[in-house]
C-alpha cells in the first residue's frame, strides 16, 4: 500500500521546516497526482511532531516521523540509518531532498547504501517514459531529473530506470511553495529508531547560526543597483521595488565603492553569490566578476542606458532606458496589479 | 594543539575541464561546445583537500597519498601533487572505468583506498567543478563504512584517536569531533593551497606513468629504451603506480557504465546568449507585458 510513493526529506531548524522541503512537498504532490501515488514526508528529529501537520498542510498524505533525542540535530549517520531502514521496508519509488548543505550530505550517503541513482541539484522534475534501445523496453513514469551540467553550459535530463528509489536533490527556490491548507488530512506514523555506538561516533560540539539582517542568499528576488544608479533617491527606488517583490537589495562593486550602499549588499566574485528566482540588474554594466555571482538566477531583468552593456547578453528581459524612469514604471505596474487582485477578492 | 600519533592521509583528487572559464571560443553560436578548447586543471577544492592533508602531516607526521581515477593524462595532477608535497601518488585508470557516475566512481575509489590500507583520514574536495554534485565524497565514505565530515573548513584538534573539525554551513558553522578513520570533504575557504616546491619539482619532474615514456624519451634521448627509463624511474621512486580494475579487485558490474544507475536521457545546450531573451520597450505597455509573463511563470507572486 505504501509502495510506489514519493518521499520528501523534511529538513528543519529551530522548529521551522526549511522552505525547500515544503517546495518539494508541493512538487511531489504534482508528480504524485500524475501517477496516482502518495506523498510521504520523511521527518526525523526530537519533539518535532508539531511539524508533521505542516507537512500535510502543504500536500503530503503521510508523514513518517522518527523521534529520538539523538536525532535532535542533523547528523549523517543516525539520519541515514533511519532512512535506509525505512526505505528497505517501504520501498518508495522516488525520494526528493533539498539541495541544502545537510541535504547534500544526507542524500549521497543514503543513495550509496541503497546502490541507487542520485542526481544532484536539479532545477526541474518531471514524470515521463524512457525507452532503452538495448533492452527494447520502455520504462513508464520515470522521474526525469533535470539539472544544469558542465558549469551551467548544458542542461541534462537524467533517469534511473533500474534502481529504486529514484533520488534527486533539488535547488532551493526553484519550485513553487504551495499554499498551506490547514484542513488537509493525513496520517502521521510515528517510529522509534534504535542506534548502535557506531552510528554515534560523531559528536556535534557546537552549532552556530550567523545572524545577519540581510540575507541575500535566500532572497527569492534581488533588486541590484550599479554605477548607473547615481543618487540616493534612485537607490530608494530599488528598496521600494525589492520590498514590493519580497526581496532584498543588492549592489555591484561600483555602487558599493560610490558609498551609496554598504558592502554586505555586494554581489559577485568578491561579494555574495546568489541565484534568486528573479534578479533585477539596474544600471549594472555586467562585468564578469559581477555576473559570476548572479548568472545562475532563474530570470534576469537588465535595465541600462547602454544597449551594449554585457549584462544584456545574459538577461532574459532587456530594457534600454534610464533606471530613474524604468523603475517607477515597474513599481507602478506592480502596485496596480496588487490593487486589481484585492478588488477581485 | 596537537598531541597525536602520525596520521596517514589519502587524498582523492580529480582532473577536470576548466568549466569556470568557459568563454566564447569554447561555446559556439549554435550552443555546441568545443571541449578541446578547455584546459584540464586540478579540481580547485581538491587542492584545498591536499593542502589540509599536508598541514596535518606537518603537525603530526604520517604520510600523504594522492589518488585519482582518470585517463593517463590525469598523471599531470599527480605530478603536481608530488611537487606540492605528496609522498606517494596512484593513478587508477582502466577503459572499463569510463562512463562512471558518482556511485561507480566512489566504488572504484573505495577499492583503491582499501588496497592502500593503513589510512586514518580520507580527504577530498567538496565538489568537482565539472559536475558540482558533491556526492563522491559521502558515497566513498559510505562504501568504506566510515563516518564523513562534509564542508570541512578547519582542523581544530587532532588527538591519537579523534579529530575535531569546523564545518562551514550556509548559515553558520558547526564544530564536530569524530573518531578515526573518517572522511573529510574540504571547502575552498579552508586554506590557500601551497604552490609547487621548486626543489621538489626539480627532483620529481620525471615522475611518470608508462604511457608517458615515449614522450619523455623524445625530450631526454639519453634513455635508450622504455626499459632503461623504467629502470631509472623505478630506482629513483619516480614511477607512478597505475592500477586497473583487476589490480584493485573491482567487480565488473559495479564499475563504469554498468555500475552507474543514472543514465543521461538527453542533453540540451545552453546558449550563452540566451535565446529566450527579449527586449522590452521602456514604456508602460512593455513593462506590463513583462510582469504578466513573470506572474504566469510564478517568478513574481
Amino acid at each position: 500500500m505504501t509502495a510506489k510513493n514519493i518521499w520528501v526529506f523534511i529538513e528543519h531548524t529551530d522548529d521551522h521546516i526549511a522552505e525547500v522541503s515544503l517546495e518539494l512537498v508541493g512538487k511531489a504532490r504534482e508528480l504524485a497526482d500524475q501517477v496516482g501515488s502518495e506523498v510521504v514526508g520523511f521527518l526525523c528529529g526530537h519533539n518535532v511532531e508539531v511539524l508533521a501537520q505542516d507537512v500535510i498542510a502543504h500536500g503530503a498524505d503521510r508523514v513518517i516521523l522518527a523521534e529520538h533525542e539523538e536525532l535532535a540535530l542533523y547528523r549523517t549517520l543516525p539520519y541515514a540509518r533511519v532512512a535506509i531502514e525505512e526505505i528497505k521496508k517501504r520501498e518508495p519509488e522516488i525520494f526528493l531532498i533539498g539541495g541544502t548543505p545537510n541535504g547534500r550530505d544526507f542524500a549521497p550517503r543514503v543513495a550509496s547504501a541503497m546502490k541507487c541513482g542520485l542526481t544532484a541539484d536539479c532545477t526541474d522534475l518531471q514524470i515521463g517514459d524512457y525507452y532503452v534501445k538495448k533492452e527494447d523496453k520502455t520504462y513508464k513514469n520515470l522521474l526525469f531529473q533535470i539539472r544544469p551540467a558542465f558549469g551551467g553550459n548544458l542542461v541534462a535530463t537524467i533517469v534511473n530506470p533500474h534502481t529504486r528509489p529514484q533520488m534527486a536533490t533539488v535547488r532551493e527556490g526553484v519550485m513553487r511553495k504551495p499554499a498551506a491548507d490547514a484542513a488537509r488530512q493525513g496520517v502521521v506514523e510515528k517510529i522509534t529508531p534504535t542506534f548502535d555506538a557506531k552510528d554515534l561516533v560523531l559528536e556535534v560540539l557546537s552549532h552556530q547560526f550567523r545572524k545577519s539582517t540581510i540575507n541575500l542568499k535566500d532572497a527569492p528576488v534581488i533588486v541590484a543597483g550599479g554605477a548607473g544608479v547615481g543618487t540616493a533617491d534612485e537607490f530608494a527606488l530599488l528598496r521600494e521595488l525589492a520590498n514590493l517583490l519580497g526581496g532584498e537589495v543588492g549592489a555591484s562593486r561600483a555602487a558599493v565603492d560610490s558609498g551609496l550602499i554598504e558592502k554586505v549588499h555586494q554581489i559577485g566574485q568578491t561579494g555574495t553569490t546568489v541565484r534568486p528566482r528573479l534578479y533585477v540588474a539596474a544600471g549594472i554594466s555586467g562585468a564578469i566578476q559581477h555576473r559570476a555571482g548572479m548568472d545562475q538566477s532563474s530570470k534576469i531583468i537588465a535595465i541600462n542606458t547602454d544597449p551594449n552593456a554585457p549584462m544584456f547578453q545574459i538577461a532574459h528581459y532587456r530594457i534600454v532606458g534610464d533606471v530613474g524612469e524604468v523603475l517607477p514604471l515597474i513599481i507602478k505596474t506592480l502596485r496596480e496589479r496588487a490593487m486589481d487582485q484585492r478588488e477581485a477578492e | 594543539m596537537t598531541d597525536s600519533r602520525p596520521i596517514n592521509c589519502v587524498v582523492l583528487v580529480k582532473q577536470v575541464p576548466d568549466t569556470h572559464n568557459v568563454t566564447g571560443e569554447v561555446m559556439s553560436k549554435d550552443g555546441t561546445m568545443n571541449r578541446g578548447a578547455l584546459p584540464a586543471i586540478f579540481n580547485p577544492e581538491d587542492l584545498n583537500a591536499l593542502e589540509m592533508a599536508l598541514e596535518i602531516k606537518e603537525r603530526t607526521g604520517g604520510t600523504v597519498t594522492v589518488v585519482t581515477m582518470g585517463p593517463p593524462k590525469a598523471a599531470n595532477i599527480l605530478r603536481d601533487s608530488l611537487f606540492r608535497g605528496a609522498d606517494k601518488v596512484v593513478l587508477l585508470t582502466d577503459r572499463r572505468f569510463a562512463g562512471a557516475d558518482t556511485l561507480a566512481t566512489s566504488y572504484v575509489l573505495k577499492c583503491a583506498v582499501e588496497k592502500l590500507g593503513g589510512y586514518d583520514l580520507v580527504l577530498a574536495g567538496r565538489q568537482a567543478i565539472d559536475g558540482d554534485t558533491a556526492q563522491v565524497g559521502p558515497q566513498t565514505a559510505e562504501k568504506l563504512g566510515i563516518p564523513q565530515i562534509t564542508y570541512a573548513e578547519q582542523v581544530i584538534e587532532i588527538t591519537g584517536d579523534k579529530i575535531t573539525v569546523q564545518r562551514a554551513l550556509d548559515h553558520g558553522s558547526e564544530i564536530v569531533r569524530c573518531t578515526f578513520p573518517c572522511l573529510l570533504t574540504v571547502v575552498n575557504t579552508a586554506n590557500t593551497p601551497r604552490p609547487a616546491n621548486v626543489r621538489r619539482q626539480m627532483e620529481r619532474k620525471l615522475a611518470a606513468v608508462p604511457s608517458e615514456y615515449a614522450a619523455i624519451r623524445t625530450q631526454w634521448p639519453d634513455f635508450e629504451s622504455d626499459e632503461a627509463l623504467d629502470a631509472y624511474l623505478t630506482k629513483h621512486d619516480l614511477k607512478i603506480p597505475v592500477w586497473s580494475a583487476d589490480d584493485i579487485g573491482a567487480t565488473e558490474g559495479s564499475i563504469g557504465l554498468a555500475g552507474s544507475p543514472t543514465q543521461v536521457h538527453k542533453v540540451n545546450f545552453v546558449v550563452l546568449e540566451s535565446t529566450e531573451s527579449k527586449t522590452i520597450p521602456a514604456n508602460a505597455e512593455g513593462i506590463a507585458a513583462m510582469i504578466a509573463e513573470l506572474v504566469h511563470e510564478y517568478i513574481v507572486g
